[in-house]
């Protein structure tokens, strides 16, 4: 690892402790996290050059703790501030960490802060941006480049998202009463929209989206370190480490998307599966499972074929129709069309897939349309399954799928 | 998901307006951007000179033909666009309802590709 590389993920590891120790102290989330960010940017110039400090976690706490301070005067608030703080912080507090003093405290605040930025008042796309940031410690100008819109645009977001957590009252601290389900439901469909966005970005030139895989990972890592016992976190991890396993396989050289069934296995990570099945085994001796894992369960099924011909589709078709029961949606009835056709016949699947006509939610959705190109295909009804592939190359807006779709389309017919 | 909104209108229609649609077609504008600005949808935009001032180029037999005036000729011309990121193929819709052109002409609200996809 670089020295650079060796900086950057000490950072990004300290950022929400620094952070949650800063909101502990002034509150204001808004202006602590900016003042985090400020020192996060002074130790990316100094360290490098000047060398880690022996205290990295007080360096950085001192450099924010100063910038938050100097912002308050320069807001002329001096007087009132300093009152309030002298009023509410114990005297301790004023004392930098000394050099050794790496503790950072029985509390870890990351599960605190997540539950912050993704707190219900915000939309998905500014929870994942405040969550890089604040608990990812990434900068506006990487999640901007990571997410392909221009920086002033991020900042904008982030900045609203802060001003509505302050408008709806959020506030840094256990919440009251027990911690409820949704609030860490909330957190983990954020880490896995995370996810998503860098999986599907390929393995192109794109590092700075396809990064975003790892960092969902990490993050939800860290998730897992402070609640080992929610079989839903683990879950989670287990899929993201089961799907991202198939990353170098998904792609050909010129970009085009492999499917799965046609994949070269021996590019899988073997390590990321062992890993990922191992993480999903366990959980699920835990009682009831959830969602994501079952979804993990499924891509594990898939992982231990060793050709596409060995799949244990019964066992798929299983977990889709648990999956379908207990958390019941158009996608999941589309995926367990696909494991039908394999088990009972195109045919069968074609019949399920005919369920969703009427789902207002999927009508158009190019997704249905490539499946039942797909199963037309295989039932041997060449021309409606080019039909359907072509209809769902118009209706994607994604390219390496329109490319993907017009091969089948083109192959269909001349059974190539 | 990214939009495009192709503004489309026919050139010099503001000088026909009075001064007060003017300056209310102006003004709505203006707001209608400083809106999407704050919101984090605007990602960008440009407004296109006067299609007289427009070259088409075509390449035939590898020979090059420049011509004046635009590729298709009409009464109307795309006059610029705006780039946004909205939740939804309604919001996009409703912005591009609020645009003034769309009163006059039409807007266009074209999704945007990515490279990003999932196998099948």
């Amino acid at each position: 690892m670089s020295a650079d590389a060796h900086v950057e993920g000490l950072l990004r590891e300290l950022t929400p402790q620094v952070l949650g120790v800063l909101v502990r102290r002034h509150g204001q989330f808004d202006a602590c996290e900016d003042a985090v960010q400020e020192a996060l940017l002074a130790a990316t110039v100094q360290w490098p050059v000047e060398g880690v400090p022996d205290s990295p976690w007080g360096w950085l706490l001192t450099v924010a703790d100063r910038r938050l301070i100097d912002h308050w005067r320069s807001e002329r608030a001096r007087r009132n501030r300093e009152e309030r703080l002298a009023a509410q912080a114990p005297a301790d507090e004023y004392v930098s960490p000394a050099p050794d003093d790496d503790a950072v405290g029985d509390r870890d605040d990351t599960l605190t802060l997540l539950f912050l930025c993704c707190h219900p008042a915000l939309t998905g796309a500014s929870q994942v941006a405040l969550t890089l940031r604040a608990v990812g410690g990434l900068t506006t100008a990487q999640i901007a480049g990571a997410f392909l819109v221009p920086e002033s645009t991020m900042a904008q977001r982030i900045s609203r998202a802060k001003q509505r957590i302050k408008a709806a009252g959020g506030r840094f601290g256990q919440p009251a009463g027990p911690e409820p389900m949704e609030r860490l439901g909330a957190v983990l469909q954020v880490l896995y929209l995370i996810f998503n966005e860098g999986y599907t970005a390929g393995s192109g030139p794109d590092l700075l989206r396809t990064d975003l895989t790892a960092e969902a990972i990490r993050l939800t890592r860290a998730v897992r370190r402070l609640r080992p016992d929610d079989g839903e976190v683990s879950g989670l991890l287990a899929l993201m480490l089961l799907t991202d396993a198939r990353r170098a396989a998904r792609t050909a050289a010129d970009g085009e998307l492999i499917p799965l069934a046609e994949q070269d296995r021996s590019r899988w990570n073997a390590e990321a599966i062992r890993e990922g099945t191992e993480l999903v085994t366990d959980a699920l001796t835990w009682g009831p499972p959830g969602p994501y894992q079952l979804q993990a369960a499924i891509a594990a099924v898939h992982a231990e074929a060793a050709r596409a011909e060995d799949t244990d589709w019964p066992q798929i078709l299983a977990l889709y129709r648990l999956l379908d029961h207990l958390s019941p949606g158009p996608m999941v009835t589309l995926n367990r069309s696909v494991a039908t056709a394999m088990v009972h016949g195109p045919r069968a699947g074609l019949e399920l897939l005919d369920t969703l006509a009427g789902d207002d939610r999927m009508t158009g959705h190019h997704r249905v349309w490539a499946v039942r190109g797909h199963l037309l295909e295989l039932a041997g009804d060449r021309e409606p399954a080019r039909a359907a592939y072509r209809e769902a190359a118009r209706r994607t807006t994604s390219l390496p799928e329109r490319r993907y779709l017009e091969i089948r389309a083109a192959r269909v017919v001349d059974g190539g | 998901m990214k939009f495009m909104l192709l503004i489309h209108n026919r050139p010099g229609f503001v000088e026909d307006l009075s001064d007060a649609e003017r300056t209310e077609l102006f003004g709505e504008v203006d707001a209608l951007m400083a809106e999407l600005t704050a919101s984090g949808e605007l990602l960008g935009g440009e407004a296109l000179a006067d299609p007289t001032q427009t070259r088409t180029v075509r390449v035939r037999d590898g020979v090059p033909a420049v011509t004046d005036g635009p590729f298709v000729e009409a009464k109307e011309h795309f006059a610029g666009y705006l780039l946004v990121e909205c939740d939804s193929t309604e919001r996009a819709v409703e912005i591009a309802g609020r645009w003034p052109d769309a009163r006059y002409w039409a807007m266009e609200v074209r999704p945007v590709m990515t490279e990003s996809g999932t196998e099948m």
